[in-house]
């Protein structure tokens, strides 16, 4: 694959990043306060028109899924640290490398911690593997064929609930 | 799109309606079409930041310790597609941020400084050990705010809408625990 794809992705999904303000550490703090809902209006947008694209894309054999494995017990305590690691430090993973790149100084702490975080997963892996990667582990599960709804009423749902949640959030900023 | 979103937003500005992040989000919906289908890969960021640290592990502990452990091993660093995604990533953040005029250094954000006082290296401290528990639990769990918050559950994952899920409920909880309830 050429070099410059990957190159362009991240120089656009960067501008994305900086321009909605999710590099800005108080919005993403703002959001778990419920104080600024920026944050879901950038994520549930991308959801729901990136879901219907994918959908048609993997329809028309242009692109196929990329599901991660549902291993229940480590995707909870894997979520419940991230959210909380969220709190002290108002960047995720990527926006904390967008911050960094906007002079945020403790933004580039954050991933330097990162780092040293991700030597002390590759330290601890064949443990966590055998002993909670193992636990509950069902696979690549999607919802549709967990649920027997297809996509479309998954995502039309979603869509709906998103519009009318942001709706009601926008006449009542007003 | 920037410029676009800009004017939409001038526009709007008089019936106080922000469009922009609603037309970021759908943007950034349009560049998973792009990752699903030109590039074959899902937008993600911790997998690539993961290989990173093994450079930095083979310096640390040796090379061979790096190129050995089991987690590395299958996937080694590489200029790979998602490492060159981040470095692109930041390109963009910087370029954005100049053209903008919002470049500016800063040790410890206000959300921070109104709880926790100005002390940069409590702020740093804190920020590292963040960062350190926000990787390992993103690696435990395969995924982070990108990989599984947009890209997996665009694709209606059940992993990923149990991380989403639990990262909005803890962080709702820790936000009251840690900051308390802010009136607004």
């Amino acid at each position: 694959m050429h070099v410059l794809l990957p190159l362009i992705m991240g120089f656009a999904f960067g501008i994305l990043l900086n321009r909605s303000k999710v590099t800005d550490s108080n919005v993403i703090e703002g959001q778990f306060c419920l104080c600024d809902f920026t944050m879901l209006k950038v994520m549930l947008p991308a959801i729901v028109i990136g879901g219907l694209g994918v959908l048609v894309l993997i329809h028309f054999g242009d692109a196929k899924y990329h599901i991660k494995d549902a291993n229940i017990l480590g995707v909870a305590l894997g979520a419940t640290m991230f959210g909380l690691a969220l709190v002290f430090l108002g960047y995720c993973p990527g926006t904390s490398l967008a911050a960094t790149a906007t002079g945020s100084v403790h933004a580039l702490v954050g991933v330097l911690g990162m780092l040293a975080g991700a030597m002390l997963y590759a330290f601890s892996f064949s443990w966590i593997k055998t002993h909670i990667l193992n636990v509950w582990a069902v696979g690549k599960v999607r919802l549709p064929e967990l649920t027997g709804v297809p996509d479309i009423i998954w995502l039309a749902g979603l869509g709906a609930i998103a519009v009318a949640g942001f709706v009601w959030l926008e006449r009542r900023a007003a | 799109m920037s410029m676009l979103t800009d004017r939409l937003s001038q526009r709007t500005a008089g019936r106080r309606l922000d469009l922009s992040p609603y037309l970021i989000g759908s943007a950034v919906g349009v560049l998973s079409w792009v990752a699903f289908s030109v590039a074959g890969d899902p937008l993600g960021v911790t997998t690539a930041l993961s290989q990173a640290a093994q450079p930095i592990a083979a310096l640390l502990f040796g090379a061979e310790t790096a190129a050995k452990n089991p987690y590395w091993a299958p996937m080694p660093f590489s200029w790979n597609y998602g490492v060159l995604f981040l470095v692109g990533l930041m390109a963009g953040a910087l370029v954005s941020s100049l053209v903008a005029g919002t470049f500016r250094f800063e040790s410890v954000p206000r959300f921070w400084r109104e709880r926790f006082g100005g002390s940069v290296l409590k702020r740093f401290a804190v920020a590292f050990v963040a960062g350190a528990v926000m990787m390992f639990g993103a690696r435990m769990a395969g995924g982070c705010t990108s990989g599984h918050g947009i890209s997996g559950t665009l694709q209606l994952a059940l992993s990923s809408w149990i991380f989403i899920a639990i990262v909005f409920a803890s962080g709702l909880i820790g936000s009251r625990i840690v900051y308390g309830r802010k009136g607004k």
